[in-house]
């Protein structure tokens, strides 16, 4: 990062009283072009190996959700290879009535994928509404909008989908009634910390020099505040989407998913009921397990690393650790 | 050419505390004219209301009482949304007033396109570029690609006057706009106003608690205290001839090397109740002092005569 020339500035006395002169400026640093750096290379995360990891895990387990339904058979294709465990045919065993379970797997991994998508965009959606727009309005519309979310925020999130869920009837209940109950019930919370958030980047002055010079209120929310707002969202979309995937499998399990869809949860619901645990049948229950443990590793991991833009402070502290590090190792090898 | 006329300017601001509410006055009947290529003053310790004045002017808060007149030379008001057109501010803190995330053009173009200055984006590019080098920020072209945290302090405030000229304003309020700058780089920043003052017949108000920054800079000083002027004239006057006792103890708190061990005495730093309490002005123009009732009155007869 080069800084242009200190501008000089001298203030000489002439005989009309003080003179403004300006000292030439040094030529600055070369720049491919003069270019600004595009505004969205800001928000990138410097690679760790962490996030390098978190990553890899996300692109395995998206890979298998949107890959893998083309290359495996038919998840529901019963066969009378009953609870037979890793085979050359059959790669992950197959279940008590003979379906291959890599080919469940990679059917429900894609549920559970689109209902984390579904769950992520709409909680964003209503949290970054509910959040910014309120503490950008402030005065009443403000205080309504913070109590909506505070109402929503002491709902017990699980045992209220239980009862949504109860009340819609099975045959109705498919993946998009289940995401909007998850929605519902899990914007609060980043609605608070956006809701924060705003209220600090709106009495900045630069807020109120641009409605100075004459910004529309949705320019001044969207191309001002918004995107030094962009890493929190997307922090709190993150959790939101392994928040759905976590819910949603809770759901799952207790048979109150959505009837039409197979996800990592419903999977999880059927070797509960085929006794696979009793029946030490662990390649059943074990892969659609580890899928969402790694799954929700892989997502926190990045999550760590968008941290690190929100608060330069531990990225600073990452730095100050990797210098103690390599000052460690120079000293020793001088010592040798 | 644009002017404006403030007359009897209030702000109250309710006070809240438990069940118990009360106001606050943070500006008390302030009455002053900006015209053009003359420069105001107001003076005054922190919480003496300047800056609640700059934000009536800027229309960021509305007055409790008082009017705001900004008109053109043939005496059409200026109303409505070109009023920003016409009356800009440039911020005290130039690592604040500045968005991180946009470009240095960002920041000067939105004005220019807001206000139909520019119509396309090689003109405003163009006009961009212009504006930087009118503020003394060249090479502009590089400049203009930048963010904020590549540039220092002077050259961020720079930026932020030529955004407030961006839009063709005539009235340029200036809260504290050096006071967070480096003491080398004041000057600069201070005779580049002047110069663009000039060129561009600017009536500017100048927010500062500096008597001698507001000297070299002013044509006249207003000397606020708890949100009322008690002292006011042309600057040399004001300075040199202090007779409130509050513009007094101003001009002892500066440092003058001529008063070496003085400064800081008991004695000096305390207002006297009765020059609290009787709210009455020295006007320099009259030679006399005015209670804050009549003063209006009284400097329009003066301003007959």
């Amino acid at each position: 990062m080069t800084n242009i020339g200190p501008d000089v500035q001298v203030a000489v006395e002439g005989p009309g009283g003080p003179v403004e002169t300006t000292a030439p400026t040094t030529p600055p640093e070369p720049r491919p072009a003069g270019r600004a750096r595009p505004a969205w290379r800001l928000l990138l995360p410097t690679m760790t190996p962490w996030l390098a990891t978190g990553l890899v895990l996300i692109a395995g387990v998206v890979l298998l959700g949107v890959v893998g339904p083309y290359l495996v058979g038919d998840p529901d294709a019963i066969s009378d290879v009953g609870l037979s465990g890793p085979s050359a045919e059959h790669w992950l065993g197959t279940t008590q009535t003979g379906q291959d379970v890599l080919a469940q797997l990679a059917y429900a991994t894609r549920g559970s994928l689109q209902i984390g998508l579904m769950v992520g965009v709409l909680a964003t959606v209503l949290s970054a509404f509910f959040g910014i727009y309120g503490a950008y309005l402030g005065g009443a519309a403000d205080e309504v909008f913070s109590l909506l979310s505070n109402v929503f925020l002491v709902i017990p999130g699980l045992p209220l989908v239980i009862v949504i869920s109860g009340f819609v009837p099975r045959e109705s209940r498919g993946l998009w009634t289940i995401a909007v109950v998850l929605a519902l019930t899990s914007w609060a919370a980043s609605a608070r910390v956006l809701r924060a958030q705003t209220l600090s980047v709106r009495a900045r002055d630069y807020v109120a020099a641009s409605r100075l010079s004459g910004e529309k209120p949705w320019r001044v929310i969207g191309v001002e505040i918004l995107p030094n707002l962009l890493p929190v969202l997307a922090s709190q979309f993150v959790y939101a989407v392994i928040a759905a995937i976590l819910g949603e499998a809770g759901l799952s399990f207790l048979g109150l998913g959505a009837s039409n869809a197979s996800t990592l949860g419903t999977m999880l619901f059927y070797a509960q009921n085929g006794f696979a645990l009793p029946l030490g049948a662990w390649w059943w229950f074990v892969p659609p397990g580890l899928v969402i443990a790694l799954f929700g590793m892989g997502l926190s991991l990045v999550n760590f690393s968008i941290d690190e833009i929100i608060n330069p402070r531990l990225k600073n502290a990452r730095t100050a650790r990797r210098r103690a590090k390599a000052a460690a190792r120079v000293a020793r090898k001088a010592a040798r | 050419m644009t002017s404006v006329h403030v007359t009897d300017l209030t702000k109250d601001y309710a006070l809240r505390s438990g069940l118990r509410r009360s106001t606050l006055r943070a500006v008390d009947r302030v009455s002053f004219d900006l015209v053009p290529r003359r420069t105001v003053a107001l003076v005054g310790e922190s919480g003496s209301g300047k800056s609640t004045i700059a934000k009536l002017l800027t229309r960021m808060e509305k007055p409790t009482s008082g009017t705001i007149d900004v008109q053109l030379d043939d005496r059409t008001p200026v109303m409505g949304s070109v009023y920003q057109r016409h009356v800009q501010m440039v911020f005290q803190d130039p690592f604040a007033s500045l968005n991180p995330f946009h470009t240095i053009e960002h920041h000067v173009a939105r004005p220019l396109r807001i206000h139909h200055r520019t119509h396309d984006a090689a003109s405003t590019h163009a006009r961009v570029v212009e504006m930087l080098e009118r503020v003394n920020l060249t090479p502009a072209e590089a400049i203009a690609a930048r963010r904020p945290h590549e540039l220092s302090g002077g050259q961020r405030q720079r930026v932020a006057i030529a955004r407030a000229l961006a839009p063709g304003a005539q009235v340029l309020i200036a809260d504290e706009p050096v006071s967070m700058l480096d003491v080398s780089i004041r000057l600069g920043v201070l005779n580049l106003l002047g110069r663009l003052q000039r060129e561009d017949n600017l009536a500017v108000l100048y927010i500062t608690h500096d008597l001698a920054t507001a000297r070299h800079f002013s044509d006249e000083i207003l000397v606020l205290y708890r949100g009322r002027v008690v002292e006011r004239g042309p600057a040399d006057a004001v300075i040199l001839d202090p007779h409130h006792d509050y513009t007094k103890l101003l001009a002892l708190a500066a440092p003058d090397p001529d008063r070496v061990g003085s400064v800081g005495r008991e004695g000096d730093t305390a207002v006297t109740r009765e020059a609290i309490d009787n709210s009455v002005c020295y006007d320099h123009d009259l030679g006399a002092w005015v209670s804050i009732d009549e003063a209006p009155a009284a400097r329009r007869e003066a301003a007959r005569a």
